[in-house]
Protein backbone atom coordinates (compact mmCIF):
# COMPACT_ATOMS: atom_id res chain seq x y z
CA UNK A 1 0.00 0.00 0.00
CA UNK A 2 1.22 3.76 -1.01
CA UNK A 3 2.40 5.82 1.97
CA UNK A 4 -0.11 8.11 0.97
CA UNK A 5 -3.21 5.13 1.13
CA UNK A 6 -2.63 5.33 4.33
CA UNK A 7 -6.02 6.34 6.73
CA UNK A 8 -5.29 9.01 9.58
CA UNK A 9 -6.25 6.29 11.95
CA UNK A 10 -3.77 3.55 10.83
CA UNK A 11 -0.74 6.06 11.13
CA UNK A 12 -1.82 7.03 14.15
CA UNK A 13 -2.04 3.33 15.25
CA UNK A 14 1.75 2.51 13.77
CA UNK A 15 3.21 5.86 15.58
CA UNK A 16 1.41 4.67 18.45
CA UNK A 17 3.33 1.27 17.95
CA UNK A 18 6.63 2.39 17.38
CA UNK A 19 5.90 4.62 20.58
CA UNK A 20 5.50 1.59 22.11
CA UNK A 21 8.09 -0.31 21.30
CA UNK A 22 10.13 2.41 22.32
CA UNK A 23 9.03 2.50 25.82
CA UNK A 24 9.41 -1.39 25.62
CA UNK A 25 13.31 -1.36 25.21
CA UNK A 26 13.36 1.22 27.43
CA UNK A 27 11.43 -1.06 30.37
CA UNK A 28 13.26 -3.89 29.51
CA UNK A 29 16.81 -2.28 30.87
CA UNK A 30 15.42 -2.69 34.18
CA UNK A 31 16.04 1.11 35.06
CA UNK A 32 14.02 0.74 38.50
CA UNK A 33 11.02 3.31 38.82
CA UNK A 34 11.25 4.55 35.05
CA UNK A 35 11.42 1.36 33.73
CA UNK A 36 8.41 0.29 35.61
CA UNK A 37 6.20 3.50 34.42
CA UNK A 38 7.85 2.83 30.78
CA UNK A 39 6.43 -0.64 30.77
CA UNK A 40 2.71 0.88 32.10
CA UNK A 41 2.71 3.21 29.61
CA UNK A 42 3.96 0.86 26.37
CA UNK A 43 0.96 -1.46 28.09
CA UNK A 44 -1.10 1.37 27.51
CA UNK A 45 -0.05 2.62 24.15
CA UNK A 46 -0.60 -1.21 22.81
CA UNK A 47 -4.13 -0.87 24.07
CA UNK A 48 -4.78 2.24 22.59
CA UNK A 49 -3.65 0.89 18.72
CA UNK A 50 -5.44 -2.24 19.59
CA UNK A 51 -8.35 0.20 19.89
CA UNK A 52 -7.65 1.88 16.67
CA UNK A 53 -7.33 -1.43 14.47
CA UNK A 54 -10.52 -2.59 15.64
CA UNK A 55 -11.89 0.83 14.38
CA UNK A 56 -10.70 0.28 10.69
CA UNK A 57 -13.06 -2.34 10.55
CA UNK A 58 -15.78 -0.57 11.42
CA UNK A 59 -18.86 -1.49 9.48
CA UNK A 60 -21.66 1.23 10.94
CA UNK A 61 -21.83 4.13 9.44
CA UNK A 62 -20.91 7.45 11.82
CA UNK A 63 -23.54 10.65 11.29
CA UNK A 64 -21.33 12.77 8.84
CA UNK A 65 -19.44 16.01 10.01
CA UNK A 66 -21.79 19.27 9.36
CA UNK A 67 -22.73 22.42 10.86
CA UNK A 68 -26.29 24.34 11.58
CA UNK A 69 -27.03 27.18 11.70
CA UNK A 70 -30.93 27.95 11.76
CA UNK A 71 -33.17 30.60 12.52
CA UNK A 72 -36.71 29.54 13.56
CA UNK A 73 -39.89 30.99 13.93
CA UNK A 74 -43.30 30.07 15.35
CA UNK A 75 -47.09 32.38 14.91
CA UNK A 76 -50.01 31.19 15.66
CA UNK A 77 -52.39 30.91 18.62
CA UNK A 78 -51.38 34.16 19.92
CA UNK A 79 -47.98 32.92 20.71
CA UNK A 80 -44.23 34.49 18.82
CA UNK A 81 -41.95 32.24 19.08
CA UNK A 82 -38.42 32.33 17.51
CA UNK A 83 -34.75 31.99 18.21
CA UNK A 84 -31.28 30.38 16.64
CA UNK A 85 -29.98 27.37 16.93
CA UNK A 86 -26.93 25.81 16.49
CA UNK A 87 -25.67 21.94 15.91
CA UNK A 88 -21.96 21.32 15.04
CA UNK A 89 -21.23 17.67 14.18
CA UNK A 90 -17.18 16.26 14.08
CA UNK A 91 -15.59 12.83 13.80
CA UNK A 92 -12.36 12.37 15.21
CA UNK A 93 -10.23 9.21 14.31
CA UNK A 94 -12.85 7.47 12.64
CA UNK A 95 -15.07 6.18 15.32
CA UNK A 96 -16.17 8.92 17.49
CA UNK A 97 -17.98 11.76 16.35
CA UNK A 98 -19.10 15.00 18.61
CA UNK A 99 -22.18 16.89 18.75
CA UNK A 100 -23.19 20.09 20.38
CA UNK A 101 -26.04 22.11 19.71
CA UNK A 102 -27.46 24.95 21.54
CA UNK A 103 -31.11 25.82 21.15
CA UNK A 104 -33.26 29.32 21.61
CA UNK A 105 -36.69 30.17 21.99
CA UNK A 106 -37.43 33.56 22.47
CA UNK A 107 -41.14 33.96 23.56
CA UNK A 108 -44.43 36.34 23.69
CA UNK A 109 -47.42 34.26 25.09
CA UNK A 110 -50.86 35.67 24.74
CA UNK A 111 -52.57 32.66 24.15
CA UNK A 112 -55.99 31.38 24.69
CA UNK A 113 -54.89 30.58 28.06
CA UNK A 114 -53.06 33.39 29.09
CA UNK A 115 -55.70 36.13 27.84
CA UNK A 116 -58.32 34.57 29.22
CA UNK A 117 -57.12 33.77 33.05
CA UNK A 118 -53.35 35.32 33.46
CA UNK A 119 -51.37 37.90 31.52
CA UNK A 120 -49.03 38.06 28.57
CA UNK A 121 -45.64 37.23 29.42
CA UNK A 122 -42.04 37.50 27.44
CA UNK A 123 -39.63 35.25 28.51
CA UNK A 124 -36.59 32.99 26.61
CA UNK A 125 -35.19 29.50 26.81
CA UNK A 126 -32.21 28.15 25.93
CA UNK A 127 -31.01 24.83 25.50
CA UNK A 128 -27.63 23.29 25.52
CA UNK A 129 -26.70 19.52 24.47
CA UNK A 130 -23.77 17.53 23.79
CA UNK A 131 -23.51 14.38 22.94
CA UNK A 132 -21.06 11.38 21.39
CA UNK A 133 -21.46 8.64 18.70
CA UNK A 134 -19.06 6.34 19.19
CA UNK A 135 -18.85 3.15 16.18
CA UNK A 136 -17.58 -0.67 16.66
CA UNK A 137 -18.09 -3.00 14.44
CA UNK A 138 -21.97 -3.10 13.38
CA UNK A 139 -23.06 -0.74 16.15
CA UNK A 140 -23.37 2.65 17.18
CA UNK A 141 -23.66 3.92 20.91
CA UNK A 142 -24.98 7.18 20.97
CA UNK A 143 -24.62 9.57 24.39
CA UNK A 144 -26.80 12.82 24.44
CA UNK A 145 -27.00 15.10 27.61
CA UNK A 146 -29.30 18.66 26.98
CA UNK A 147 -29.90 21.25 29.80
CA UNK A 148 -32.66 23.20 28.98
CA UNK A 149 -33.09 26.30 31.19
CA UNK A 150 -36.23 29.19 31.65
CA UNK A 151 -37.03 31.06 34.70
CA UNK A 152 -39.64 28.74 35.84
CA UNK A 153 -38.50 25.40 34.63
CA UNK A 154 -34.74 23.65 34.49
CA UNK A 155 -35.31 20.40 32.59
CA UNK A 156 -32.61 17.73 32.29
CA UNK A 157 -31.99 14.81 30.18
CA UNK A 158 -29.38 12.11 29.60
CA UNK A 159 -30.05 9.94 26.49
CA UNK A 160 -28.18 6.47 25.91
CA UNK A 161 -28.97 4.62 22.66
CA UNK A 162 -27.89 2.11 20.62
CA UNK A 163 -28.09 0.39 17.32
CA UNK A 164 -26.74 -2.59 15.23
CA UNK A 165 -27.23 -3.70 11.99
CA UNK A 166 -27.68 -7.49 11.37
CA UNK A 167 -29.11 -9.64 8.64
CA UNK A 168 -26.11 -8.30 6.39
CA UNK A 169 -26.86 -4.94 6.74
CA UNK A 170 -30.52 -5.13 6.17
CA UNK A 171 -32.05 -4.30 9.41
CA UNK A 172 -30.91 -2.19 11.71
CA UNK A 173 -32.17 -2.49 15.43
CA UNK A 174 -31.42 0.43 17.54
CA UNK A 175 -32.87 0.49 21.76
CA UNK A 176 -32.74 3.52 23.44
CA UNK A 177 -33.12 5.05 27.30
CA UNK A 178 -33.56 8.60 28.54
CA UNK A 179 -33.57 9.89 32.40
CA UNK A 180 -35.21 13.22 32.53
CA UNK A 181 -34.84 15.34 35.66
CA UNK A 182 -37.00 19.08 35.73
CA UNK A 183 -37.05 21.64 38.19
CA UNK A 184 -40.30 23.26 38.53
CA UNK A 185 -40.53 26.70 39.59
CA UNK A 186 -43.49 29.97 39.61
CA UNK A 187 -42.54 33.17 38.74
CA UNK A 188 -42.56 34.87 42.57
CA UNK A 189 -42.20 31.76 44.33
CA UNK A 190 -39.02 30.07 42.85
CA UNK A 191 -38.78 26.63 42.27
CA UNK A 192 -40.77 24.54 44.36
CA UNK A 193 -40.85 20.58 42.82
CA UNK A 194 -39.82 17.93 40.47
CA UNK A 195 -40.69 16.11 37.96
CA UNK A 196 -38.98 12.65 36.78
CA UNK A 197 -38.99 10.91 33.05
CA UNK A 198 -38.10 7.93 31.74
CA UNK A 199 -38.16 7.19 28.38
CA UNK A 200 -37.69 3.22 26.59
CA UNK A 201 -37.82 2.82 23.07
CA UNK A 202 -37.44 0.17 20.44
CA UNK A 203 -36.56 0.42 16.63
CA UNK A 204 -36.36 -1.60 13.73
CA UNK A 205 -35.48 -0.27 10.47
CA UNK A 206 -35.68 -2.74 7.17
CA UNK A 207 -34.69 -2.69 3.73
CA UNK A 208 -37.33 -4.37 2.19
CA UNK A 209 -35.93 -4.25 -1.59
CA UNK A 210 -32.95 -1.88 -3.37
CA UNK A 211 -35.41 1.42 -3.40
CA UNK A 212 -37.92 0.71 -0.02
CA UNK A 213 -37.09 1.55 3.18
CA UNK A 214 -39.75 0.21 6.56
CA UNK A 215 -39.25 1.41 9.85
CA UNK A 216 -41.14 0.76 12.87
CA UNK A 217 -40.65 2.75 16.00
CA UNK A 218 -42.17 1.98 20.03
CA UNK A 219 -41.30 4.13 22.80
CA UNK A 220 -42.89 4.05 26.69
CA UNK A 221 -42.70 7.25 28.49
CA UNK A 222 -42.95 7.50 31.99
CA UNK A 223 -43.36 10.65 34.52
CA UNK A 224 -43.50 11.10 37.84
CA UNK A 225 -43.72 13.97 40.07
CA UNK A 226 -45.70 17.68 39.44
CA UNK A 227 -46.84 17.26 36.01
CA UNK A 228 -49.24 20.21 35.57
CA UNK A 229 -48.73 23.73 35.06
CA UNK A 230 -48.74 25.94 38.24
CA UNK A 231 -50.08 28.62 36.19
CA UNK A 232 -53.01 26.69 34.49
CA UNK A 233 -56.44 27.18 36.11
CA UNK A 234 -59.36 24.93 35.47
CA UNK A 235 -63.17 25.96 35.73
CA UNK A 236 -65.10 23.91 38.36
CA UNK A 237 -69.12 25.31 38.54
CA UNK A 238 -67.98 28.75 36.60
CA UNK A 239 -65.39 29.21 39.24
CA UNK A 240 -61.58 28.91 38.29
CA UNK A 241 -59.76 27.05 40.28
CA UNK A 242 -55.62 25.34 40.12
CA UNK A 243 -55.58 22.64 37.77
CA UNK A 244 -55.08 19.32 39.54
CA UNK A 245 -53.49 16.21 37.75
CA UNK A 246 -52.21 12.86 39.28
CA UNK A 247 -48.51 12.61 39.84
CA UNK A 248 -47.97 9.73 37.32
CA UNK A 249 -48.43 9.50 33.95
CA UNK A 250 -47.30 6.19 31.49
CA UNK A 251 -47.72 6.28 27.43
CA UNK A 252 -47.06 4.22 24.69
CA UNK A 253 -46.38 4.99 21.59
CA UNK A 254 -45.97 3.24 17.91
CA UNK A 255 -45.00 4.58 14.71
CA UNK A 256 -44.86 2.66 11.84
CA UNK A 257 -42.64 4.66 8.16
CA UNK A 258 -42.37 3.68 4.61
CA UNK A 259 -40.46 5.42 2.43
CA UNK A 260 -39.48 4.71 -1.31
CA UNK A 261 -37.70 5.61 -4.41
CA UNK A 262 -40.45 5.84 -7.24
CA UNK A 263 -38.37 7.93 -10.03
CA UNK A 264 -34.92 8.48 -9.88
CA UNK A 265 -35.46 11.65 -9.08
CA UNK A 266 -38.42 11.38 -6.53
CA UNK A 267 -39.21 9.78 -3.28
CA UNK A 268 -42.78 8.89 -1.72
CA UNK A 269 -43.28 8.35 2.13
CA UNK A 270 -46.04 7.79 4.85
CA UNK A 271 -46.37 7.02 8.64
CA UNK A 272 -48.88 6.16 10.78
CA UNK A 273 -48.57 6.83 14.85
CA UNK A 274 -50.57 5.64 17.72
CA UNK A 275 -50.23 6.83 20.85
CA UNK A 276 -52.14 6.12 24.22
CA UNK A 277 -51.69 6.21 27.85
CA UNK A 278 -53.06 6.19 31.49
CA UNK A 279 -54.50 9.49 31.58
CA UNK A 280 -57.09 7.71 28.63
CA UNK A 281 -55.77 10.05 26.11
CA UNK A 282 -55.93 7.71 22.58
CA UNK A 283 -54.43 9.62 19.89
CA UNK A 284 -53.27 9.37 16.46
CA UNK A 285 -51.76 10.72 13.19
CA UNK A 286 -51.35 9.83 9.52
CA UNK A 287 -48.59 11.41 6.96
CA UNK A 288 -47.24 11.34 3.69
CA UNK A 289 -44.76 13.42 1.87
CA UNK A 290 -42.79 13.31 -1.47
CA UNK A 291 -39.26 14.64 -1.89
CA UNK A 292 -38.17 15.45 -5.43
CA UNK A 293 -34.71 16.72 -6.74
CA UNK A 294 -34.56 19.79 -9.38
CA UNK A 295 -31.29 19.51 -11.65
CA UNK A 296 -28.54 19.33 -9.54
CA UNK A 297 -29.17 22.27 -6.89
CA UNK A 298 -32.39 21.62 -6.14
CA UNK A 299 -34.10 19.36 -3.30
CA UNK A 300 -38.09 20.22 -2.72
CA UNK A 301 -40.26 18.36 -0.38
CA UNK A 302 -43.99 18.78 0.10
CA UNK A 303 -45.79 16.57 3.27
CA UNK A 304 -49.56 16.50 4.89
CA UNK A 305 -50.17 14.99 8.29
CA UNK A 306 -53.39 15.06 9.95
CA UNK A 307 -53.40 14.44 14.07
CA UNK A 308 -56.44 13.20 16.27
CA UNK A 309 -56.79 12.63 19.83
CA UNK A 310 -59.47 12.40 22.27
CA UNK A 311 -59.45 14.05 25.49
CA UNK A 312 -57.68 12.82 28.92
CA UNK A 313 -59.80 11.35 31.98
CA UNK A 314 -59.50 14.82 33.79
CA UNK A 315 -60.35 17.34 31.19
CA UNK A 316 -63.21 19.47 31.26
CA UNK A 317 -63.97 22.91 30.02
CA UNK A 318 -66.10 23.34 33.15
CA UNK A 319 -66.42 20.57 35.43
CA UNK A 320 -70.33 20.20 36.92
CA UNK A 321 -69.07 18.27 39.71
CA UNK A 322 -66.09 18.32 42.00
CA UNK A 323 -63.28 15.71 41.17
CA UNK A 324 -60.17 14.83 42.78
CA UNK A 325 -58.61 15.49 39.31
CA UNK A 326 -59.04 18.33 37.39
CA UNK A 327 -57.49 20.49 33.88
CA UNK A 328 -58.59 22.87 31.70
CA UNK A 329 -55.31 22.29 29.73
CA UNK A 330 -56.20 22.47 25.95
CA UNK A 331 -52.83 19.83 24.96
CA UNK A 332 -55.38 17.31 26.69
CA UNK A 333 -58.94 17.96 25.46
CA UNK A 334 -60.46 16.26 22.29
CA UNK A 335 -58.93 17.73 19.25
CA UNK A 336 -57.96 17.60 15.19
CA UNK A 337 -55.62 19.30 13.56
CA UNK A 338 -54.22 19.53 9.55
CA UNK A 339 -50.87 20.41 9.02
CA UNK A 340 -49.11 21.14 5.23
CA UNK A 341 -45.44 21.91 4.89
CA UNK A 342 -43.02 22.54 2.33
CA UNK A 343 -39.11 22.41 2.32
CA UNK A 344 -36.45 23.93 -0.37
CA UNK A 345 -32.83 22.80 -0.43
CA UNK A 346 -30.73 24.76 -2.79
CA UNK A 347 -26.70 23.40 -3.07
CA UNK A 348 -25.03 26.70 -3.20
CA UNK A 349 -21.41 25.57 -3.77
CA UNK A 350 -18.47 23.17 -2.71
CA UNK A 351 -16.39 21.15 -3.51
CA UNK A 352 -16.71 17.01 -4.02
CA UNK A 353 -15.80 15.17 -1.89
CA UNK A 354 -14.41 17.96 0.44
CA UNK A 355 -17.41 20.08 1.46
CA UNK A 356 -20.76 21.17 1.00
CA UNK A 357 -22.67 24.75 1.68
CA UNK A 358 -26.73 24.13 1.38
CA UNK A 359 -29.12 26.59 2.23
CA UNK A 360 -32.91 25.55 3.31
CA UNK A 361 -35.89 26.86 3.87
CA UNK A 362 -39.18 25.63 5.56
CA UNK A 363 -42.27 26.21 5.70
CA UNK A 364 -45.67 24.56 7.94
CA UNK A 365 -48.94 25.58 8.20
CA UNK A 366 -51.28 23.68 10.48
CA UNK A 367 -54.95 24.20 11.56
CA UNK A 368 -56.57 23.36 14.92
CA UNK A 369 -60.22 22.70 15.78
CA UNK A 370 -61.34 22.17 19.50
CA UNK A 371 -64.28 19.75 20.07
CA UNK A 372 -65.19 20.88 23.86
CA UNK A 373 -62.56 23.77 24.47
CA UNK A 374 -63.92 27.20 24.04
CA UNK A 375 -62.69 30.32 24.12
CA UNK A 376 -64.75 32.00 27.13
CA UNK A 377 -64.91 35.61 25.90
CA UNK A 378 -67.33 34.10 23.34
CA UNK A 379 -68.55 30.96 24.12
CA UNK A 380 -67.58 29.52 21.01
CA UNK A 381 -65.39 26.45 20.53
CA UNK A 382 -61.58 27.48 19.41
CA UNK A 383 -59.62 26.82 16.91
CA UNK A 384 -56.53 28.89 15.66
CA UNK A 385 -53.69 28.17 12.80
CA UNK A 386 -50.55 28.65 13.41
CA UNK A 387 -46.85 29.23 10.81
CA UNK A 388 -43.77 27.57 11.58
CA UNK A 389 -40.81 28.67 9.74
CA UNK A 390 -37.48 27.73 9.42
CA UNK A 391 -34.48 29.32 7.61
CA UNK A 392 -30.90 27.62 7.91
CA UNK A 393 -27.54 27.06 6.40
CA UNK A 394 -25.82 23.49 5.99
CA UNK A 395 -22.18 22.84 5.92
CA UNK A 396 -21.18 18.97 5.31
CA UNK A 397 -17.40 18.21 5.51
CA UNK B 1 -40.61 -57.76 35.00
CA UNK B 2 -40.67 -54.08 35.04
CA UNK B 3 -41.93 -52.22 31.53
CA UNK B 4 -40.11 -48.97 30.01
CA UNK B 5 -42.55 -46.36 29.91
CA UNK B 6 -42.86 -45.22 26.39
CA UNK B 7 -44.69 -41.96 25.29
CA UNK B 8 -48.32 -42.76 23.48
CA UNK B 9 -48.24 -42.63 19.91
CA UNK B 10 -50.25 -39.25 19.80
CA UNK B 11 -47.69 -37.72 21.91
CA UNK B 12 -44.83 -39.26 19.86
CA UNK B 13 -46.46 -38.03 16.63
CA UNK B 14 -46.80 -34.50 17.77
CA UNK B 15 -42.97 -34.06 18.49
CA UNK B 16 -42.01 -35.75 15.52
CA UNK B 17 -44.13 -32.90 14.03
CA UNK B 18 -42.93 -30.19 16.12
CA UNK B 19 -39.29 -31.29 14.87
CA UNK B 20 -40.02 -31.56 11.53
CA UNK B 21 -41.64 -28.33 11.52
CA UNK B 22 -38.68 -26.86 13.44
CA UNK B 23 -35.97 -28.33 11.40
CA UNK B 24 -37.66 -27.01 7.86
CA UNK B 25 -38.96 -23.67 9.23
CA UNK B 26 -35.07 -23.41 9.92
CA UNK B 27 -34.44 -24.09 6.24
CA UNK B 28 -36.48 -21.83 4.97
CA UNK B 29 -35.42 -18.52 6.78
CA UNK B 30 -34.71 -16.35 4.48
CA UNK B 31 -31.39 -14.80 3.19
CA UNK B 32 -30.89 -11.19 2.95
CA UNK B 33 -32.27 -10.46 -0.56
CA UNK B 34 -30.98 -7.02 -1.05
CA UNK B 35 -26.89 -7.56 -1.59
CA UNK B 36 -24.73 -4.66 -0.61
CA UNK B 37 -24.03 -3.14 -4.16
CA UNK B 38 -27.71 -2.97 -4.64
CA UNK B 39 -28.20 -0.17 -1.85
CA UNK B 40 -26.79 2.94 -3.87
CA UNK B 41 -30.14 3.97 -4.56
CA UNK B 42 -31.02 4.12 -0.15
CA UNK B 43 -27.89 6.45 0.29
CA UNK B 44 -29.78 9.18 -1.65
CA UNK B 45 -30.53 11.74 0.69
CA UNK B 46 -34.22 11.35 -1.11
CA UNK B 47 -34.58 8.49 0.71
CA UNK B 48 -34.06 10.27 4.23
CA UNK B 49 -37.39 10.45 6.43
CA UNK B 50 -35.60 13.59 7.69
CA UNK B 51 -32.30 15.00 6.37
CA UNK B 52 -31.76 17.59 9.14
CA UNK B 53 -31.82 16.89 12.29
CA UNK B 54 -32.06 20.39 13.94
CA UNK B 55 -35.13 21.04 11.31
CA UNK B 56 -36.39 18.05 12.34
CA UNK B 57 -35.79 18.50 16.62
CA UNK B 58 -37.74 22.04 16.27
CA UNK B 59 -41.05 20.89 14.15
CA UNK B 60 -41.08 17.72 16.67
CA UNK B 61 -40.76 20.46 19.79
CA UNK B 62 -43.62 22.57 18.14
CA UNK B 63 -45.79 19.33 17.63
CA UNK B 64 -44.65 18.24 21.21
CA UNK B 65 -46.18 21.13 23.32
CA UNK B 66 -49.36 21.43 21.75
CA UNK B 67 -50.62 17.96 21.37
CA UNK B 68 -51.61 15.56 23.64
CA UNK B 69 -49.04 12.27 22.00
CA UNK B 70 -45.33 12.15 22.60
CA UNK B 71 -42.47 9.88 21.33
CA UNK B 72 -42.35 7.05 19.02
CA UNK B 73 -40.73 8.87 16.48
CA UNK B 74 -36.91 7.54 17.10
CA UNK B 75 -35.14 10.27 18.75
CA UNK B 76 -33.76 11.02 21.83
CA UNK B 77 -35.71 13.36 23.71
CA UNK B 78 -35.10 16.31 25.83
CA UNK B 79 -36.90 18.35 28.06
CA UNK B 80 -38.43 21.60 28.44
CA UNK B 81 -41.08 23.54 30.77
CA UNK B 82 -43.99 22.47 28.30
CA UNK B 83 -46.99 21.44 30.71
Amino acid sequence: MAATDVSPTERCRRALRRAQLRLLSLGGRGDGVRGTVALASAHLLGALSGLLATGDVNAADLPEDRVDVMLHSFNGGGVDAWGPAILIRKNILGKVSLLGTYYADIVSNASIDVVTTASPYHETRNEFGFGADYAVRDSVLTFLASRSTEPDYIANAFNFDVSTETFSGMTTVGLGYTYGSDDVGKKGEGFFDHATHYRYRLGVSQILTPTWLANANFEVVSDSGFLASPYRVALVFGAAVPERLPGTRTSRTLQFRLIGEVAPTLSVRGEYRYFWDTWDIHAQNFGVGAAYRMGEKWLLDGYARYYTQNGALYFTNNATSETQYVTRNRQLSPFSSWTAGAKVTYALTGVPGRYQVFLNGALEYWKTDYSEFTDLRTGNLYSYSAVLSQVFVTVIF
Amino acid sequence: MKSTPTLPGGTLRVVAFSLATCVLSACSLPEPWVKPYERERLADPLMKYQRDPLSAKDFEHAHDVREGARGGTGVQGGGCGCN
